[in-house]
């Protein structure tokens, strides 16, 4: 019983051998929870995983106030299924449906509408934490509120998430109105971003190797779910329908080199070129709009075995500009590409330990591994910091300790209070040991 | 037609699985478990997702009594399965308490609920369905697990007979040996993939051997093969062998 698993997260780096086993068997400390390993790097992984993906139940559903409460293994794709013919949606999703909840509460989840609806940890009432001491407590904003906000985006340092109750939202259709519109530059994309603020979907597609006058050119993608007037006849005689559940499994690890400089950037012209200049309308499934890569189930083994990292950086409004711009030419200048550059809008949110959103731009990169990729890496990390920008842990695998503490600006008290909380660290992954969290 | 399910020991994966299937087909579930702490959250899930009635009732194989069950229960269930069970300790010889308990639970209770279902049925008049899950373990004794496999034989044993009593009454008797199966009982445990079923796909072996009326149902069609060929692998070579 006590073989070695192999596993890796989303990213397929790094691989591990570890001693896996589902929650509620019992997993010797240090340890760490693992949902469906959609986050990328390093976090969730450790030599002890307890897997939550046996944490599988609805608990309770109010439909008067839409209040869920659900065991943390439940997944977002679930509970589509079942709260879409409804008339219920995710307050907040990423752009993948295949996370647990409770992934999505230590994760801090972000989607098309935060500047317009915060995070996920800001739909969350309480949830059931089983803590270092082997207690399971409720944490909620007026019990154990302390608990309760380190383990927002706490990458599950502060113990298993077993359950949780958050709102979903009333929708009149499974369908959204989206806006699309092509801007031709940089500064045409942040002004697209900030003008159409007041959507509550809103998000552009970079291309991040247009260089000269199409320098920083996006499509940008907003979105509104949509009324039952708004629907084709097609539509309406199914307004509230889910997604297709069976995706296309991608079929091979692909070489490494597949994504290069040429192939990403003969991807990205015919991707903007498909869009006419200036913008359009139409009512399409939420499926495409939120999960359009979901289709293709193991899309990640596109970058080979060697697998890949995102890196998903924020600057503050008032350094954005020249943030954003000197992140691109860095790229241009060291000839390297990112198959899927992502540019969006976060809205206000108070600091909170370890929660990434902060009022500004967040762009979005992913890189396939080599080894040239860390020093470049690392100089992206110095136009960071020096515009007050950080880094989402979630995407993260090589970020220093020093810059976590620099970026963060409460990282300090989060390692204060856990190491109050629980002294031996008995939740740990390899991001905590190499952010140095428990020291 | 809404039936009303009866599964006795519904904590196992196999039995969740089933559970939810039977749910999704609009049916009212009646689960029975040891602690009501364990079953609640499945009662629940079940609630929520699937928007029917489902109930949770205490019963341990080894101290209730059947006829406080059915006292305890609603009505009388369209349909029943009793899918609790006890692997045990293969080597469990030299203990006397361990190879009770395996003949307790696996034989003794599940023949002594499934008599007084059978009694309850046929005095009521009603037209219903029981499922026992035996095993392929049953099929012959191996020295691997035999205590188990002698209470699933006699067990498969007691189905045969029951289905043939109860055919007179309308009453349906299905026994169904499933092989290896992922589940939280065997985490971890390197099984063979080709001759491992999911709980899901026991649980569709289920629903489909009570829509069809089926006897005896293997899971995977390929263990019906390997039985085959465990059983008339003559006894001198048999007994010689690791199996």
């Amino acid at each position: 019983m006590n073989s070695k698993t192999s596993v890796s997260n989303w990213g397929n780096y790094p691989h591990i051998q570890a001693d896996f086993k589902p929650w509620p068997l019992p997993v010797n400390p240090p340890k760490i929870a693992r949902g469906m390993g959609r986050c990328y790097g390093d976090s969730a992984l450790a030599e002890n995983i307890v897997d939550t993906r046996s944490l599988n139940h609805f608990l309770d559903f109010d439909s008067n106030s839409g209040l869920l409460t659900v065991q943390a293994g439940v997944t977002f794709d679930e509970i589509l299924q079942v709260f879409v013919p409804r008339g219920w949606f995710l307050p907040v999703t990423p752009g993948t449906r295949f996370v647990t909840a409770g992934g999505a509460l230590a994760s801090d989840v972000h989607g098309k509408n935060h500047h317009k609806d915060g995070s996920f940890s800001d739909h969350v009432v309480w949830f059931e934490l089983h803590t270092a001491s082997g207690q399971n407590l409720r944490c909620s904003r007026s019990e154990n509120a302390e608990l309760f906000y380190l383990s927002l985006g706490g990458m599950g340092l502060t113990g298993i998430i077993l359950s949780l109750a958050f709102y979903l939202k009333p929708i009149e259709t499974a369908f959204i109105r989206q806006h699309t519109v092509r801007c031709e530059n940089l500064d045409d994309t942040m002004a697209g971003l900030e003008s159409y603020g007041n959507w509550t979907n809103s998000v552009a597609w970079l291309d991040c190797m247009a260089g000269g006058k199409a320098f920083g050119r996006s499509i940008l993608m907003l979105g509104e779910s949509a009324k039952l007037p708004e629907l084709s006849p097609k539509q309406a005689q199914n307004p509230l329908k889910i997604h297709s559940t069976k995706g296309i499994p991608f079929p091979i690890d692909m070489p490494s080199f597949t994504l290069n400089r040429f192939t990403v950037q003969a991807f990205n012209q015919v991707y903007f070129h498909k869009h006419p200049k200036g913008s359009q309308d139409s009512v399409v499934h939420y499926e495409p709009f939120y999960y359009p890569l979901d289709k293709v189930l193991g899309w990640n083994r596109i970058y080979g075995k060697r697998g890949f990292t995102q890196y998903q950086l924020v600057i503050p409004h008032q350094d954005a500009r020249k943030g954003l711009q000197e992140v691109l030419e860095l790229l241009a200048k060291r000839r390297m590409s990112s198959f899927l550059t992502v540019l969006k809008i976060f809205g206000e949110q108070p600091e909170n330990y370890l929660r990434f959103p902060k009022a500004g731009f967040t762009l979005t990169l992913d890189f396939g591994i080599s080894s040239s990729l860390w020093p470049f890496l690392n100089e992206l990390d110095q136009v960071v910091e020096q515009y007050g920008g950080r880094l989402y842990l979630t995407k993260d695998v090589r970020m220093s300790a020093d810059f976590l503490r620099r970026t963060y600006p409460m990282a300090h008290r989060f390692i204060d209070k856990l190491k109050e909380l629980d002294p031996e660290g008995s939740f740990r992954s390899l991001q905590s040991e190499r952010l140095a969290l428990h020291s | 037609m809404k039936k009303n399910i009866l599964i006795v020991g519904a904590n196992s994966d196999v039995a969740q699985s089933l559970a939810r299937l039977r749910a999704e087909n609009g049916h009212n579930l009646w689960l029975t478990g040891r602690s009501l702490e364990a079953l609640e959250p499945i009662v629940s899930d079940l609630r929520v997702r699937c928007q029917v009635e489902a109930l949770p009732f205490i019963y341990d194989a080894e101290s209730t009594v059947p006829e406080d069950l059915l006292l305890a229960l609603p009505g009388l269930p369209d349909e029943v399965h009793v899918a609790f069970g006890y692997l045990g300790n293969p080597n469990g010889i030299d203990q006397a308490s361990e190879a009770s308990r395996i003949m307790t639970v696996n034989f003794t209770a599940a023949v002594l609920l499934m008599n007084s279902l059978m009694h309850s049925f046929i005095q009521a008049k009603k037209q219903a369905v029981m499922v026992g899950i035996s095993s392929v373990a049953g099929d012959r004794g191996r020295k691997s697990n035999f205590l188990y496999g002698s209470a699933k034989a006699g067990f498969s044993a007691y189905l045969d007979g029951l289905r043939n009593f109860g055919y007179a009454h309308g009453i349906h008797v299905v026994t169904l040996k499933p092989g290896f199966i992922r589940s939280k009982m065997t985490a971890g445990l390197p099984l063979p993939g080709p001759l491992t079923a999911t709980p899901q796909q026991v649980a569709k072996a289920i629903e489909k051997a009570v829509r069809k009326r089926k006897g005896r149902v293997y899971v995977l069609p390929i263990w019906q093969a390997i039985m085959l060929v465990i059983r008339t692998i003559p006894d001198f070579i048999f007994k010689k062998m690791n199996l």
